[in-house]
């Protein structure tokens, strides 16, 4: 079983990384955003298997924290992208 | 029962690569940003949900499922807020899409 786990989390990360294929290729910045969100996710899912298969139970909280830069990063990306009048309009209008 | 377990464990998690496969392969294919956005999440939801469905047998019952299941439900809420964020901006720049 350990080593079925191993093998689905390099499976992941290989997935994950075809996927920051995206970030080369564009073609815009949300596209390559959404790259970064999918190696937040894939990497969180990876230490999940890792932490179980290797019996190490802290890398959870390894994978909890690469969740939380993930949603943190999402968020800055949106808020600084908006560079417009009226998308710096629509912020002040929801605060 | 053991086996049983096993066998759950190994098809959950399968399946959950198997959404992450579909997520990339969605992210490098699909034609515009918001079809590659729906790709994205189905990785984000279905792929985490499902390995962390599978390794639950695997923990100390109450805590580490707990965690494990706390890890996937933040994953959920995140990637929901961070998804609705971006195609709002995606919608902003481009009206048309």
């Amino acid at each position: 079983m350990v080593s079925f786990l191993l093998a689905a989390a390099i499976f992941i990360l290989a997935m994950v990384a075809l996927g920051l294929f995206r970030v080369f290729c564009g073609p815009t910045d949300v596209d390559r955003m959404m790259a970064v969100q999918l190696l937040g996710t894939g990497g969180s899912a990876v230490l999940l298997l890792l932490a179980v298969a290797v019996e190490i139970p802290a890398i959870v909280d390894v994978a909890l924290m690469l969740a939380l830069l993930a949603a943190f990063a999402a968020v800055t990306f949106v808020t600084s992208a908006s560079g417009s009048p009226a998308a710096a309009e629509d912020a002040t209008d929801s605060r | 029962m053991r086996l049983a377990l096993d066998i759950f464990t190994a098809l959950a998690v399968a399946g959950g690569a198997f959404f992450f496969l579909a997520g990339t392969v969605g992210l490098l294919r699909f034609r515009d940003t918001l079809t590659r956005l729906h790709a994205l999440t189905k990785a984000d939801n279905l792929g985490l949900g499902l390995v962390t469905l599978g390794l639950l047998p695997l923990v100390a019952w109450p805590l580490g499922a707990l965690k494990l299941i706390s890890v996937w439900l933040f994953v959920q809420l995140s990637g929901a807020i961070a998804t609705q964020l971006i195609a709002r901006l995606v919608r902003r720049e481009d009206p048309q899409a």
